[in-house]
This record gives C-alpha cells, structure tokens and sequence, in this order.
C-alpha cells in the first residue's frame, strides 16, 4: 500500500473560509474532535476578499426591514427557484449570526447610536448589509479564525482533499496530500462538511482565486452526492478591465451602494433606460430621486444601479456590444461625481471604499475621487452547488454535508449582494451542528484501502506520463477561454453543444498532461489534480444551462430570452450515473407552505 | 513589448540559488503576473504562494530586489527594468520550497494571545453600543491581512532569530487591538513584557514601513503598549493611583 498518514476526528471540515470555520466552530462547541482542512493557509480563504458587507435584517437603519422583507427579497431575487426552506431559515437566523460576530470580537461601522451600521445593495429593500468599509469578508474570517483557535480544533493548513472515502454509500473519509512535501493523508470521519468555495475558475475573466476549481462540487458529485441550479453562474456587473492583468478583479457594489453611476461613453446614465417589470414599483423615477434614497431618504426608491446584479451585467454588456463602451471595453462607474453633492466628498470616499480607492491607485494609476473608473462584468459566484437538505445541510449522500458557496439552494437563480456571507454563518453553524450528531450517533465508519491505494496512484500519474503531453496550465488556460466564450454571460444552444463537444477534448488532453519536477510545493502537479475538477463542474454548468430553455435570472439565452413559466417551478438536478456518465433530469420545487406564500404575495 | 530579467530564488529548504528568466511584459502588469508567465511558459514547478492578486489576502509576501513586497501590488512599471531584478523568498522564516517560507511560527505566536473577552452585553437583547470615534483605531489594526512582512523587516526576528523571546509586530498590532477594543476586558499587560518581549522592540518603524496596509504599527500599537508596561509595572504613581482606581479588568463589568 502507497505510503501515508493516518489521522482521525470525529468530524472533518474541508474548507476554512467563513462556512467552514463557522461549521468547525459548532462541531466543537458540541463536544466533538474536529480536523479542519484548507488548500490554503489560515485566513487566506476567499472570505476574506469579500468587500461589501454581510446582509441581515438588524433592523438598525431602517426599522421597517424584518425577516419577512429580507425572505422576500430573497426570493424575489432568486427567481422563487431558491429552496424556500433555506431563504426561510437565513432571513430568520442572519442576525443572530452576525451579533454573535459582535460578541467574538467583530467591528463592524456603527450608526450614530452605536449600533451596527447597515448600507444599500442591490435587490435589498433597506439598508441592510452591516460592514466595515470595503473589507467586510476580512472582518468575518479574521473574526472566526481567531475564535476557532482557542476551540480545540485541529488545523490542516495547506492539504488538499483529492477524493472522499465511502463506507457503502456513506461518506466517513477524505483522502489528501499535503502541498508542501506532497505526501499523502487519509483522514477518518463519523462525518464530512465540505465549505470549499466556488468555482470560478472555469472561466477566464473572474475575480475569484485560483482555489475556486470546484474542488467540492466535482467531491461531492463523485462520492454519490446530486448537485443543483448549476446553470446559474453570477457575472458581477463590475469587474475592473484594465489594465489586462488584474481584469475580472472586482469593483465591489458598495461603490453604488455610496452613490456611485453607471455611464457609457455618452455620458447617459443607461441604467434608467431598462427596468424589469419585477422591480418597476421599486425603482427611483429619476436621477434626484435616486440620489435621495442613496443619502437615506426613506421615501425615495432605490436607484437603478442597484437593480440586481444579473440584470445590470446584461445592461453592461448591451452597451459594450452596441458601441457605446469606453475605451478598454467597459463601462463607466463613477464615484467621483459626489464632489457635485458633498462638500467632502473626497475624504467621504475614501472612508467608505478604502480598499477601492488603493485599488485603483495602485493597479491601475486611478484616482477614483477624481475620476470615473472603467469596469465590466467578471465570474463571480455559483448559485448552483450540492444539494442539502434545508434544515441540516445533509447532501444527499448520507454523512456528508455541504455550506457556504458550495452548497446550492439558498440564492435560486441569482444571489443577492451581502447574502453570501450571512449564507456561511447560518448554514456553516448548522452543518457543523448537524454533522457532530451524525457523527455521535454514527461512529466512525470503515475505509476501503484498495480505494486509496488506486487513488493515491491517480492522484500521482502526471509524475509517471511519457514525456511529450502538455502542462496542465496550458490545458486549464483553454478551458477557461472555451467556457468564457461559449457558456458565459449570454449563451445560445449551438455554442454550448460545441461547449459539451470542446470538454471532451480537454478531458483527453488533461489525462495526458504532464508534470515537471518532484512533489514538493508543485504548482504544476497542483494544477493537473484540480483540473479533473474543473473539467466536472464545466460540464455539470453547461450541460444544464443546454436544458434550461429560457432565460431567468443569471442564465441568459440569446436564442430563448424570455422567462418560460413553465420553468419557473422546476429545478435542474445533475447526479452520477452507474456508469460514470453524467445524469440531469428536472425536478419540481416543493409547493410553498401558506405562511411563506402570503409574505411573497404581501411584498410583490 | 519590454523584456525583463528576472533572478529567481530556486531550491528548497535553504540550498538554492537565483535562476535567471526571461519574460515579456506589459504595462499594469504586476511582479507575480510575471511570476505566472514563468510558471506557465518556463516552469511550471516555481513555487509561489497567492491568491487574492489583489493586495487583500497577504499570501504572496516575497522580497523583491531586496525589500520586503507582495508579488501581487507591485507593478513592473514602478521597479527599473534595465537592471535584473531579484525575486527571494522571505528571509526571516524557514526555507520551504522557491520562494515559499515556513510561516507557521506566526500562527503560534498569535494562539499564545490571550483572547477577545467582552464585557457584558449593553442592551437586554445582548447586543453592545460603541461609537465610530472609539473603534476608529482598533479597525486601523484590523485592517491588517496577515503577510507577515512586518515579522519579515523586523531586525529582532530578522537578524537575531528572537521568534521564542519576541511575538513580533504584526502580533504586537494584534494585541493592541484587543487591548484598546471597547469592549474587551482582558488584561494583557503582563504577558506583553514576560512572554511577548514588547521591550526588545527598538522603535527602529522598519515594520510600520512595509506595512502594505499603511498601519502605523509602531506609533499607534507598540508605543501605546510600552505605556501601558511602563504604567503598570515601573511607574509608582500609577501603581500607587491603581489602589484608588479601578482599573481596565472592573470598568463596565
Ligand atoms: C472579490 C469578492 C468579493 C465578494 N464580496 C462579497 C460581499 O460583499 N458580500 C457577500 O455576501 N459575498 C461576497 N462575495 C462572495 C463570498 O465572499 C464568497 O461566496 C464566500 O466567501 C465563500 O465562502 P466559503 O466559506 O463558502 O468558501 P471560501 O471562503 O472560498 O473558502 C473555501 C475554502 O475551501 C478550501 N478548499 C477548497 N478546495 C479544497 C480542497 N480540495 N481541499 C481542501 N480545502 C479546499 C480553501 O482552501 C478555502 O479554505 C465576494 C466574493 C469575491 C470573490
Ligand atoms: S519598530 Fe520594533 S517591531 Fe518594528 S521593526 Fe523596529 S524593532 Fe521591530
Ligand atoms: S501589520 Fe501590516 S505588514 Fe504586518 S502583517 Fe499586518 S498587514 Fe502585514
Ligand atoms: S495574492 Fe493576496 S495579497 Fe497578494
């Protein structure tokens, strides 16, 4: 048997980001031993570049929000394809979660009473998401992070899980490799949280980090687990764009949270020109109008910048399309124009996007208290994920469960602003509850070491390849341009069936490829293992966007751009087939319990 | 299109020594995306830690032409491409692999400080008040994304190898952000002088230089904190006040 480590926990944790600690966190707290496990080194995770703010209904603003309105806008935002169940649990719980920050050491901005402060985004319809300037994702993992250390829990920096092991069909194991000396670890499990993120690079303009390889998703899928939703990808409306090198690094929407425009190269605020009839009664008249609401006039309606956000993208890409872009193939956000309303405008700015202001100072020689920035849409996020059950966050193979972005059902067909990082705590908390009960109840179960010796010897084929294929680089970096141009923003069937033909090309190239070098912190090896991830979450995406026959949403269809009712009741469910093939059939959403139904009706 | 000559440090755990590369660039272009052509182009084993490319996550923490940066904020253009430049891992932790070091000894150092304790909650739901004006500092130090590169700069670290004896800046800034949070209650006033070493600080603001964040580490955290040593520990009449005071560990209890 190949050589490797053995370690046990009663419940492991792949993924430390904001899902994964939280999850940690509450296994321990129940009296557990739990083994975290991150690609990364602590702190590192994708949390902590989230900007904008965690969204939950405090109340601290405006005391008209409550959980009803932050459900609704939930809802509304996800096209009512969300797991109702979920959007239910999250507008209900999200306070909770983020006051219990507070209580472990998070400063969040605070309003003139002291309390939490709460801002604008888009599709919320008060102030709602509580922040600290532009670096609230730092805040949260930092937060966690520093209160799971004093827990107990075991940290596995920079180890990354290639596979999970089954004991039948449940999940009581992970197989990894440590990135630093490349050997091999089997961790033992009574149950597994997955908390790995998104999956952003199967794409080639996204803001996202090389860790978002799908990693969970393709995991999950391959140990028996359905994925759900996987047609709806999030393109962030704004994405800087130049220079070339830092295009898809994103622009967060606080800056239109604060005020900021959207312009083209006309100078005309194109956002006014198309407003969906579903947001017509909540969106400012005029330009005066929006600025009021900005500047928090309780009475005025939001400005149509902060429509949400796969709307707005589209709008972006109209005007880029039709010639009126600016000069690097944006659009122009303009924050600067506050100089005509505020006295101060420049320090305002500054205060309230620090990490925007040193952004564009220092990548792109901007001064965006002076100047209008240019931006245009970037892969953001994956609405779609592994399906869980509401209440537990169980995926459908038993002992293992999923939160955070990797988990699909809260957001439906698009995910509002803010409500990612609310996402991770509410969930992340109940995963990790509700896996140390399977894990009590369950014990350990047994590992199949043929399993692991056949795996342990895939996971090291590139080092054993003849010499002569290519690097996996080479094969990601296709990959990624594939998908961005023919499954991406605006996608028709002909260039996605061409789509599902390139993958299976890819997929020869990539077990072909090779790797220079030894196991040692090997960019190159850690590329090819990702690879296979990618390749599985590329398919699960188009595939399912090919059966999806309307647009809704962050799923566009040139050749269908209508919403199709008959649509709107039915979600796409993608599984492993007994032979290996990839299996999607449609399934309908559970009817909608009279409580909930009424509040949806209550707030159209 | 400009050329540049890169002299990357290759080897593992300490033997190594500087590679040279060749590699186009463009303007806006940013020392790791170079890095990441090399990877790409040339070789695709470097090793290098990243993954924000966006100056927020503190991984990709090197020292290029001899000072201490992240590969992801500094552009070509702001460095003279006429001369090779060198890209080295951080010096003052252990070698691991190309330019990635051993940082481990900082997630220690941290767990060795006591942590967040808050006072009581103010309102009956159990949530606290605070305003903007008194957390203004404390998020000046929370802004901080962990490259280290302060531990990097710093000569009681760098030089003298004072990991067990000295937590360093960055942990000094995050004890000052417990120590001057509102809320908390915790005293760690003690432990700064007996375990932490505070008082091998020389205020030489070497850290506060680096500091991508532009966090004035040594003005506003570790002065404030040798005060608080200087108060408790060696001034009698503070001493002497404290009987008559309460002092941090009662207020708001
Ligand atoms: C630039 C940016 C700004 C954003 N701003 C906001 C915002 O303002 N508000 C909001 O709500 N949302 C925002 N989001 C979205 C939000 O930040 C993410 O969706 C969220 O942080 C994901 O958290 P997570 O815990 O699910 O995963 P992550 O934080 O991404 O953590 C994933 C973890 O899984 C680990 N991992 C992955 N694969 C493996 C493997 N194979 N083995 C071991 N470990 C693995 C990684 O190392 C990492 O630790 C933003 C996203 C980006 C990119
Ligand atoms: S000021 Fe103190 S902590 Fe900072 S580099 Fe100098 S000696 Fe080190
Ligand atoms: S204080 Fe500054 S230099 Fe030191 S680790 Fe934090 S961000 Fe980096
Ligand atoms: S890669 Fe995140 S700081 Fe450089």
């Amino acid at each position: 048997m190949p050589e490797h480590t053995t370690i046990d926990h009663d419940v492991i944790v792949i993924g430390a980001g904001g899902a994964g600690l939280r999850a940690a966190i509450e296994a321990a707290h129940s009296g557990v031993s739990v083994g975290l496990i991150c690609k990364s080194l602590l702190g590192k995770a994708h949390t902590v570049m989230a900007e904008g703010g965690v969204a939950a209904s405090l109340a601290n603003v405006d005391n008209r929000d409550n959980w009803r309105v932050h459900f609704a806008d939930t809802m509304r935002g996800g096209q009512y394809l969300n797991n109702w169940r979920m959007a239910e649990l999250h507008a209900k719980e999200a306070p909770d979660r983020v006051n219990e920050l507070e209580s472990w050491g998070a400063v969040f901005d605070r309003t003139s009473e002291g309390k939490i402060l709460q801002r604008n985004f888009g599709g919320h319809k008060y102030p709602r998401l509580a922040h600290v300037g532009d670096r609230t994702g730092l805040e949260m993992i930092r937060t966690l992070q520093d209160h799971a250390i004093h827990q107990g829990i075991d940290v596995h920096m920079e180890v990354t899980v290639v596979t999970l092991l089954r004991d039948g069909d449940r999940v009581c194991g992970a197989l990894a490799y440590d990135r630093e000396r490349g050997r091999f670890r089997v961790f033992r499990a009574g149950a597994v949280v997955l908390a790995t993120g998104g999956i952003g690079k199967a794409f080639r303009i996204t803001s996202n980090s090389w860790e978002y390889t799908g990693d969970g998703h393709a995991l999950a899928y391959n140990a028996g687990a359905e994925l759900r939703d996987m047609e709806f990808v999030q393109f962030h409306p704004t994405g800087m764009v130049w220079p070339p090198s830092v295009a898809g690094i994103l622009v967060t929407e606080g800056v239109r949270g604060e005020g900021g425009i959207l312009r083209n190269s006309e100078g005309q605020r194109f956002m006014f020109d198309d407003i969906p009839d579903l947001y017509k009664d909540q969106t400012a008249d005029n330009e005066e109008e929006g600025w009021r609401y900005v500047q928090g006039d309780k009475n005025a309606k939001r400005p149509p910048e902060l429509l949400t956000r796969d709307h707005v993208a589209r709008c972006i890409v109209r005007e880029i399309r039709e010639g009126r872009g600016s000069p690097h193939g944006g659009v122009f956000l303009d924050i600067a124009w506050l100089k005509e309303k505020l006295s101060n405008a420049e320090e305002h700015i500054k205060r309230k996007l620090p990490s925007m202001y040193h952004q564009f100072k220092e990548l792109a020689n901007i001064d965006i208290t002076k100047e209008p920035m240019e931006v245009g849409p970037t892969t953001h996020y994956v609405m779609g994920g592994i399906r869980v059950d509401g209440d537990t966050q169980m995926s459908t193979a038993p002992g293992l469960f999923a939160a955070g972005e990797c988990a699909g059902g809260l957001h439906g067909a698009n995910r509002l602003g803010g409500n990612s990082l609310s996402d991770l705590i509410v969930f992340g908390k109940r995963a990790g509850e509700h896996a140390a009960i399977f894990a009590k109840e369950k014990g350990r179960g047994a590992i199949n070491d043929a399993y692991v010796t056949d795996e342990i010897k895939r996971a090291l084929s590139p080092f054993d390849r003849p010499t002569g294929g290519e690097s996996a680089h080479q094969v990601q970096h296709d990959l990624q341009l594939m998908m961005q141009k023919n499954v991406g923003i605006v996608r028709t069937e002909s260039e996605m069936a061409h789509a599902i033909d390139a993958l299976a090309q890819l997929r020869e190239r990539a077990a072909r490829c090779i790797t220079p070098g030894n196991r040692e912190y090997n960019p190159g090896w850690h590329t090819a293992i990702d690879l296979g991830n990618l390749l599985t979450v590329a398919e699960a995406i188009a595939r399912s966007a090919i059966e999806r026959t309307e647009s809704r949403g962050a799923h566009f269809r040139e050749d269908k751009p209508d919403k199709d009712p008959a649509w709107g009741d039915r979600n796409l469910i993608i599984s492993k087939g007994a032979d290996g093939a990839m299996q999607i059939r449609q399934e309908p959403i559970p009817k909608l319990p009279d409580e909930l139904g009424s509040i949806i009706e209550e707030m159209k | 299109m400009a050329i540049a000559k890169m002299h990357i440090w290759r080897g593992e755990t300490g033997e190594g020594s500087f590679q040279e590369y060749e590699c186009e660039f463009t303007p806006g272009m940013v020392v790791l995306d170079v890095i990441h052509t090399i990877q790409a182009e040339q070789a695709a084993d470097l090793a290098v830690r990243w993954n924000c490319k966006a100056g927020k996550c503190g991984s990709c923490s090197a020292e290029i032409n001899g000072v201490p940066r992240l590969l992801c904020m500094t552009r070509m253009d702001s460095i003279n491409t006429d001369q090779p430049i060198t890209v080295e891992p951080m010096q003052a932790f252990p070698h691991m692999r190309d330019l990635v070091t051993d940082v481990s000894s900082n997630f220690r150092a941290k767990k060795s400080i006591r942590p967040f304790k808050p006072r009581k909650p103010d309102a009956p739901d159990g949530t606290w008040r605070m305003q903007q004006d008194d957390v203004n500092r404390v998020q000046e130090f929370r802004k901080c994304i962990e490259c280290f590169l302060c531990q990097d700069v710093c000569h009681v670290l760098r030089e003298h190898h004072q990991h067990d004896e000295f937590v360093g800046p960055r942990h000094l800034v995050y004890t000052a952000a417990l120590e001057m949070h509102p809320l908390d209650t915790e005293d760690r006033t003690a432990d700064l002088k007996n375990e932490h070493g505070v008082g091998l600080c020389n205020i030489t603001k070497c850290c506060t230089k680096v500091c991508p964040e532009h966090i004035t580490i040594t003005d506003n955290a570790i002065i404030p904190l040798k005060e608080r040593v200087v108060d408790e520990f060696y001034d009698p009449v503070t001493r002497l006040l404290r009987i008559f005071r309460p002092n941090k560990n009662q207020q708001g209890a």
